[in-house]
């Protein structure tokens, strides 16, 4: 910076370390928290350093789950969980290279309705029409089971639209080397187009798998089986329950659980997740 | 074996046409350049032969076989790109191999097709290097590897050596022209740059507009232009173009600004009276005694460039002209370094025929006094 | 935008659109046809019998005082989430944009939330707030605050606020940040040489400069705040107590869902699809002149 202030910076940095302890308050109680006896919590106030039962909370969780809200184990959940924002981030990946594919480098009968049939999903989030998109997945017999977690949320105009944007940007001169060097449609798409997509496809992974993840009205709705129960959802199911025998070790080992694999990937990926971000809003 | 035949060939876009009826006839081996200024139609031409491009009207032939409804891969040809097209992700043997795969050819024939073009391009210590780990005229030599190895019936070039500095221009020009003389395959070469396209070509085709203004070898164009616009765009300085009338009975040529060119001895007795462009180039103008003189230049800038100079400056009137006629704007070249100064009043005179006549109104040659 | 060379190919466009298009039309466009037909229908109460009854609903929706209650939540809540979040995020952003070393730790340290799902935010909150074991309401009760957002709607809201804003802080911060490293140095420079003092800079140069980042962030707070807070309200007050904490997409699914009214929520669910509209447009006007800037 210009100025050669030191308090300046030292102010700087104040504000940050503060912004860093406010983002970070509420995770360092929850895992204080996930390492107590519940008996510690059940009176009196959250203690804030750790306490001593971290692995047996953890594998109580993990293991047979909270006894209150249905027993689902923990394990279970996380991997429903991680089988949805698969499906969906994979799923996702896959329709939209495709269609976006369709749209730039082919010129056929009804190709803007196409196109615009698809851009208006970006217009309807999923929040705004539950009740009979719950019909359909329930009249489909999708209820209870991953393709009804996964399916649905699916088609997305974003992720269309991102590759649509990015396609746009390869050179014609490509396309037309491919063609003289005689690859047809689906070897272009296989041997040049994908290989160049690498890095969007990546950083629209990271985006993705938080985002399926995440999702907690849609997979409350539709599973009621407790074997496809996903985690997210699953915390609210405990902490129903919890008004009545608050487990909070418990639950706030869960929560903990919960967050672990989306964070690990942000933290992990992180400039692939900034530029799945940028990307994404453009 | 690759003639190549053009009979009427024409490109429309929605309306508009840009291309308006090509005939020609290009032979096995030859180096014919397409040249004209930007938005003429040259690139739309090769990107037709190389089936790029629709033909909508009119038909090309490659070695006998029109070729209006095939594919790319099937015509025979190679194209080297102006950008050139390398795919980013691949290596450079992988580049010069990719059509190779596609035809389906054995392994080791791939093998040896590549390393020999490699060798041939001094390429070989590349070969596992990505495009972006490569200079210019590296790439450059890249893509010329992949027409290369297809072992084609034609090179098409679409402004390959545009995207290099002037230097390496000039080195890989020579390049081409030794590679294009030792395989002797059939090439259609684009450029805007009149210089590449003198060196290159053993015809070259003037585009202007969508049409192919003159067919020729370079020096005939040179030296007889078949039009004006052809005669401005080869040659560097540009041709000189002064505004003159042919006499009555057209044993005479006068200057609109009043001086008599070769008066008497000439023999243009069909154009009687006409009106034309008279053109001629700064190199054949010469400084001569005043008696002798035809016309005088009025220096306003000496550009001096070691082999040769430049003197601009306008033509100066036999007689007084109206205001606001526009001058006759007019440069002279002259061999090493010449002693002439701003403000200098110059006795000049063409040398034999070397005047070039073309029509006021339409452009097209007339004759050359 | 289109591409010069094209493949053509009569059958395989629609091969390759063929997934996308069908999951839209089964799973988007049905569903909200459907929402607009129910919105113009009525259920008795045994669901035997269904009338078209125009645009009855509708108007009854604007007569409902519980609904226009539940607009003027979700306004105050959007408000809300959106200055608080987007106001430290600029500040941490700022600051980020000042220290050279450590730059890169902080933004690590800040980011990670856009990780966390809404609804485990709040139930984060939610404990921490927990009236009787939660360390800031104890906090609360030692300055002599009586905190309990089961009972007090203002607490409530308050709880969902801020787990809703902390959420959002990570992305601001991570677009503010982009936004300043965007801003020319040699302009602050400038600045500099002509006498601007830090706090002149800011708003004279930076602010303004900053802008169409600002705007940009405004929609999708609002939009974020509108839409996907659903389970920071689930999860925790359940639109309580009372209707403190109803946003109106929890309205539309708890009469929905709940009070199975179902050409009142399909109702609802059109006014929503109007304001994402609304949205969405006002963004991609803003994205298209961003483009020319």
């Amino acid at each position: 910076m210009i100025e050669h202030r030191p308090w300046l910076v030292w102010l700087s940095h104040g504000v940050l370390l503060l912004g860093v302890l406010i983002v970070a308050f509420p995770i360092w109680i929850a895992f204080v928290a996930s390492t107590h006896a519940a008996s510690d919590l059940a009176s009196g106030v959250t203690p804030l350093l750790p306490g001593g039962y971290l692995f047996e909370n953890y594998a109580r969780a993990l293991g047979s789950g909270h006894e209150a809200s249905g027993a689902v184990p923990v394990s279970l959940m996380m991997w429903n969980s991680l089988v949805m924002a698969l499906a969906i981030a994979i799923g996702k990946i896959a329709i939209s290279l495709l269609s976006a594919y369709a749209i730039v480098y082919f010129r056929f009968p009804f190709r803007m309705l196409c196109f615009w049939t698809i851009f208006v999903t970006l217009m309807l989030p999923v929040e705004v029409r539950i009740l009979p998109t719950f019909e359909v997945v329930a009249d489909l017999g999708l209820l209870n089971s991953y393709a009804g977690l996964s399916v649905p949320l699916i088609a997305s105009a974003t992720a269309t639209f991102l590759f649509r944007q990015f396609f746009l940007t390869v050179p014609d001169e490509l396309v037309e080397a491919a063609r003289i060097d005689g690859a047809g449609p689906l070897r272009f798409f296989k041997d040049v187009l994908l290989p160049l997509s690498r890095t969007n496809i990546a950083a629209l992974f990271v985006i993705l798998f938080i985002y399926g993840w995440n999702q907690y009205l849609w997979p409350l709705l539709i599973t009621t089986d407790e074997s496809f129960y996903t985690i997210v959802m699953g915390i609210q199911r405990m902490v129903t329950v919890a008004d009545a025998e608050p487990q909070w070790p418990l639950i706030m080992a869960t929560t903990m659980l919960a967050m672990i694999p989306p964070v690990f990937v942000v933290v992990a990926m992180q400039r692939l997740f900034v530029k799945g971000l940028v990307e994404t809003e453009k | 074996m690759a003639e190549i035949g053009f009979s009427q060939v024409k490109k429309r876009y929605g309306g508009t046409q840009v291309i308006h009826g090509i005939d020609m006839q290009i032979s096995d081996g030859e180096f014919i350049v397409i040249v004209g200024p930007s938005g003429c139609g040259k690139s739309t031409l090769l990107r037709m032969v190389a089936g790029l491009e629709a033909i909508s009207e009119g038909e090309i032939s490659i070695g006998g076989q029109v070729v209006n409804d095939l594919e790319p891969k099937d015509r025979n040809i190679a194209l080297v790109f102006q950008n050139y097209a390398l795919y980013p992700h691949m290596s450079v043997y992988d580049n010069m191999a990719y059509g190779l795969k596609i035809a389906k050819l054995s392994r080791p024939e791939i093998e040896e097709r590549v390393q020999q073009a490699a060798k041939m391009l001094e390429l070989a210590h590349l070969l596992e290097r990505k495009p972006r780990q490569l200079s210019g005229g590296q790439r450059q030599r890249v893509a010329m590897g992949r027409a290369i190895v297809r072992d084609p019936g034609t090179f098409l070039f679409d402004e390959p050596l545009s995207n290099l500095d002037a230097k390496l221009r000039v080195q890989m020009r020579l390049e081409i022209k030794q590679l294009q003389r030792s395989l002797g395959t059939t090439s259609l070469y684009v450029t805007h740059d009149q210089v590449e396209a003198m060196t290159l070509a053993d015809r070259l085709i003037v585009m202007n507009a969508g049409v192919a203004e003159q067919i020729d070898t370079p020096m005939a164009i040179y030296d007889r232009p078949a039009s004006r616009f052809v005669a401005g765009f080869i040659g560097s300085p540009a041709m000189n173009f002064l505004a003159g009338r042919v006499g009555e009975g057209g044993r005479e040529l006068r200057l609109e600004q009043g001086m008599p060119l070769r008066s008497g001895s000439l023999n243009l007795g069909n154009l009687a009276g006409q009106p034309v462009t008279v053109g001629v180039r700064p190199e054949h103008l010469q400084v001569v005694a005043e008696e002798d003189a035809e016309m005088h230049l009025q220096v306003r800038l000496v550009e001096t460039l070691g082999a040769d100079s430049l003197a601009h400056g306008h033509l100066v009137p036999a007689e007084e002209q109206p205001n606001g006629t526009p001058e006759d704007i007019l440069t002279l070249r002259l061999p090493g370094v010449a002693r002439i100064a701003e403000g200098d009043r110059l006795p000049l005179r063409a040398a034999e025929e070397s005047l070039h006549l073309f029509d006021r109104e339409s452009g097209w040659r007339l004759a050359d006094v | 935008m289109e591409k010069r060379v094209v493949f053509r190919h009569a059958w395989l466009p629609y091969l390759l659109l063929l997934p996308q298009l069908a999951i839209t039309l089964i799973f988007f466009i049905w569903p909200a046809s459907q929402a607009l037909y129910q919105s113009v229908l009525r259920q008795d109460p045994f669901g035997l019998r269904t009338s078209f009854v125009g645009l009855e609903n509708f108007a009854r929706l604007l007569r409902d005082p519980l609904y226009l209650d539940s607009f003027q939540v979700t306004i105050v809540f959007s408000i809300a989430v959106t200055a608080l979040s987007m106001g430290l995020a600029l500040l941490l952003a700022i600051m980020a944009d000042r220290v050279i070393k450590g730059a890169t730790s902080y933004k690590t340290l800040l980011i990670w939330p856009y990780a966390v799902a809404p609804a485990v935010a709040g139930v984060l909150w939610w404990f921490i707030f927990n009236p009787t074991i939660g360390i800031l309401s104890y906090g609360l009760s030692l300055v002599g605050y009586d905190w309990n957002h089961a009972l007090d709607g203002g607490d409530a809201l308050t709880l969902v606020i801020i787990a809703s804003a902390w959420k959002q802080i990570s992305y601001n911060f991570l677009f503010f940040l982009a936004g300043l490293q965007a801003i020319p140095k040699s302009l602050i420079e400038a600045a500099a040489i002509d006498g601007a003092g830090p706090g002149r800079r800011f708003w004279t140069i930076i602010f303004p400069l900053l802008s169409p980042t600002t705007f940009f962030l405004l929609v999708v707070n609002v939009v974020y705040a509108f839409f996907d807070t659903f389970g920071v309200i689930h999860a925790t007050t359940n639109g309580g107590p009372g209707q403190a904490t109803t946003i109106l997409v929890y309205k539309v699914f708890s009469d929905g869902f709940i009070g199975l009214n179902l050409g009142s929520s399909a109702a609802q669910s059109v006014v929503l699809m109007l304001i994402v509209i609304a949205l969405t447009v006002v963004q991609f006007r803003y994205v298209e002149r961003r483009v020319q800037y």
